[in-house]
C-alpha cells in the first residue's frame, strides 16, 4: 500500500459522491417530467399525442445511443457554456445528467405503464380531473417502480462519474485512471475499485428498503 | 333518471359497433341489470352513463343532463353524482382503506373535517371500521368491495354503476356484497345500474333487466316475467344457464307442460292433489325452487299420463298456477 494517500482517496471520495448527488437529482428533475410525457402522449394515454411522442422517443433514443465517453468530450463546448469549464465536478454533471436522464425516462415511463388502467379509470369516474389522476393516482401507485427506477439509475451514475475521470472531472474513476491505471499503481486501484463497489452496494440497499417501505402490495 | 335514446357506439371509424342503437330508461330508485355475454356491450353501455365512454350516436341523458353535451366541469359535478364500483375493485394500492374512501371527497376539495367524519361514518355502514388503517392488499375480495362500495357512496351519488362487482367473488361472499347493494336501494333510495353474465345476480337484486346481444337490446322488461317466460333466445340461455332446465326427453309420453308457481302457491302440496284428484300420472323431467328477491317461485316441466288430463290443467290453473302446454307449444 505504498503509493495510497488516504487524503486524497478522501477528497476523490467526496468528489465522486458530489457529481452523484448533483447529477442524480437534475436526473430526476429532468427525467421524470419527460418520463411522464412520454407516458401521456402514448397510444391510449389521456394526452395521446403521436408527433410529441415520436419526437420525444427519437431524443431519449438518440442520447441513448450515444456511447457516454464519446457523450463527454461531444458535450464539453456545451458544458463549458453552461457552467464554465469542463473540468471537475462542476464540469462532470452536465454530460452525467445528459447521460443519464433519457435513461430514467425510460425507466419512469416502464414503470408507469405498471400501473393498474382501472385505478386510473376509477379515479377519472370519482370526478378527478387530469391534473388530479396523475399527481393523486398514476405518480404515487407507481412510487415503488419509480424508487426503483432512481435506484437503477443511481447506480449507472456511479459508472459514468467513474468514466469522467477521463476528461478530468476528479473523483475516484480520475484516481483510478491517474495513478492505478497510467503509473502502474495497483494498490491505488483496488482502494478505489472496493470503494466504488461498497458505494454500488450501498446504493442498492437504500434502493431496496425505500422500494419495500413505499409499496404495499 | 337515466335514459339512453339510440345509443350507438362504434370504436374505430368504419368498424365494428360495440353498441347499436339502444333505447332504455331506467327509473329513479330502480334497480336495473343489464346482463349479456362477454363482448355484448356492457362495459360500453355502462360508461356511457357517466362519460367513460362518449356514445357515437344517440343520446344518454342522466339525471336530466346529456352527458356526451356537458362540458369537462359538468361531466365532473355528474360523476360525483353516479358512483362506480368496479370487477376488480380498482382500489388505490398505496393508500389505506380510509384513505381510498377519502379520495373522491379529497378529489372535489372538501374540508378535512368533512372529509374525516364521512369517511368514518362510510366505514361505519360498510363494517369496515376495524380496518380503516390497512392497505387493500390485506383484505380479502368482498372487504375490497366493501371499501369500492363505500368509496363510490362517499360524494352522495343518486346512481351507482356496478361494473361486474361481483364477478371476482366466491358465491357467499357475493350474496353478502348483493345483500349490501339491495340495502343501499332501500335505505337510500339509490338508482342502481349493474352490468352482469350471471342472470342468478339478475335475479336476487333487480327488479327490470335488459338482455344484451352482440350490441343489440333483445329484450327488457321485469325481471320475473324475463326469467319465467324468456322471449329471446339469449334471455333463455341464460336462465338455463342460472337453473338447469328440463333437457328435451325423447321417448317420454303424454302432454308435456310446464307449471309455474309463483308465491304461496310454491309452497303448496297442488300437484299431488290434482293427481289424486283427476287420475293423471305425473313425470318430473325438470325444475327449479327460488326466489326472484324476495319472492318464491317455481318451475317444474312434467308429461302428464293417464287420467282426465285437461281437468287436471283446469285445476291446476285454478290453484293460481301457470300452465304452458309444451306439447303443441302454446300457452295454455
Amino acid at each position: 500500500m505504498e503509493h495510497i494517500d488516504w487524503s486524497e482517496i478522501g477528497q476523490a471520495t467526496l468528489d465522486t459522491l458530489a457529481m452523484l448527488g448533483g447529477s442524480l437529482v437534475l436526473t430526476i428533475v429532468l427525467g421524470l417530467p419527460l418520463g411522464v410525457i412520454l407516458f401521456l402522449t402514448g397510444r391510449g394515454q389521456m394526452l395521446e399525442n403521436r408527433l410529441a411522442n415520436g419526437a420525444l422517443s427519437l431524443l431519449v433514443n438518440v442520447l441513448r445511443s450515444v456511447p457516454f465517453v464519446i457523450l463527454l468530450i461531444v458535450m464539453i463546448p456545451l458544458t463549458v457554456a453552461l457552467v464554465g469549464t469542463s473540468l471537475g465536478v462542476a464540469g462532470a454533471i452536465p454530460p452525467l445528467v445528459v447521460g443519464a436522464a433519457p435513461f430514467f425516462a425510460r425507466l419512469v415511463e416502464t414503470a408507469l405503464r405498471e400501473v393498474d388502467k382501472g385505478v386510473i379509470e376509477a379515479s377519472f369516474a370519482m370526478g378527478a380531473k387530469r391534473r388530479q389522476v396523475v399527481l393523486n393516482a398514476l405518480l404515487p401507485e407507481a412510487l415503488p417502480g419509480l424508487v426503483a427506477a432512481g435506484t437503477v439509475t443511481a447506480v449507472a451514475l456511479v459508472s459514468y462519474t467513474a468514466m469522467a475521470g477521463v476528461v478530468g472531472a476528479g473523483g475516484l474513476g480520475d484516481l483510478a485512471i491517474r495513478f492505478g491505471y497510467q503509473r502502474f499503481q495497483t494498490d491505488v486501484m483496488v482502494v478505489t475499485v472496493v470503494l466504488m463497489l461498497v458505494l454500488v452496494q450501498a446504493l442498492q440497499m437504500i434502493g431496496d428498503a425505500v422500494v419495500r417501505k413505499v409499496s404495499h402490495k | 333518471m337515466i335514459t339512453f335514446q339510440d345509443a350507438s357506439k362504434t370504436y374505430a371509424a368504419g368498424g365494428h359497433a360495440a353498441l347499436s342503437d339502444v333505447s332504455l330508461s331506467v327509473a329513479a330508485g330502480e334497480v336495473f341489470g343489464v346482463i349479456g355475454a362477454s363482448g355484448a356491450g356492457k362495459s360500453t353501455l355502462i360508461r356511457l352513463i357517466n362519460g367513460l365512454e362518449t356514445p357515437t350516436g344517440g343520446k344518454v341523458i342522466v339525471d336530466g343532463d346529456d352527458v356526451a353535451a356537458l362540458g369537462v366541469e359538468g361531466l365532473r359535478a355528474l360523476r360525483r353524482r353516479v358512483g362506480m364500483i368496479f370487477q376488480h375493485f380498482n382500489l388505490l394500492s398505496g393508500k389505506t382503506v380510509a384513505q381510498n374512501v377519502a379520495f373522491p371527497l379529497k378529489l372535489a376539495g372538501r374540508p378535512a373535517a368533512e372529509v374525516k367524519a364521512r369517511t368514518a361514518e362510510l366505514l361505519d355502514r360498510v363494517g369496515l371500521t376495524a380496518h380503516a388503517d390497512k392497505y387493500p392488499a390485506q383484505l380479502s375480495g368482498g372487504q375490497k368491495q366493501r371499501v369500492g362500495i363505500a368509496r363510490a357512496l362517499a360524494t352522495h351519488p343518486k346512481v351507482l354503476l356496478c361494473d361486474e362487482a361481483t364477478s371476482a367473488l366466491d358465491p357467499e361472499t357475493t350474496e353478502q356484497i348483493l345483500d349490501l347493494i339491495s340495502g343501499l336501494n332501500r335505505e337510500l333510495g339509490l338508482t342502481i345500474v349493474l352490468i352482469t353474465h350471471e342472470m342468478d345476480v339478475v335475479r336476487r337484486v333487480c327488479d327490470r333487466v335488459a338482455v344484451l346481444e352482440a350490441g343489440r337490446v333483445v329484450e327488457t322488461g321485469p325481471v320475473e316475467r324475463v326469467f319465467l317466460h324468456p322471449a329471446s333466445d339469449t334471455a333463455a340461455r341464460f336462465v338455463r344457464e342460472a337453473d338447469g332446465e328440463a333437457a328435451a326427453a325423447p321417448g317420454v309420453g303424454g302432454r308435456l307442460v310446464r307449471l309455474t308457481f309463483k308465491g304461496e302457491a310454491t309452497y303448496k302440496p297442488v300437484l299431488g292433489e290434482v293427481a289424486r284428484a283427476t287420475g293423471v300420472d305425473y313425470s318430473i323431467l325438470g325444475g327449479r325452487i327460488h326466489r326472484l328477491r324476495e319472492t318464491p317461485y317455481g318451475q317444474l316441466t312434467l308429461a302428464l299420463t293417464g287420467g282426465d288430463v285437461g281437468a287436471a290443467i283446469a285445476r291446476f290453473q285454478a290453484a293460481g298456477v301457470r300452465v304452458d302446454d309444451l306439447s303443441s307449444g302454446e300457452g295454455a
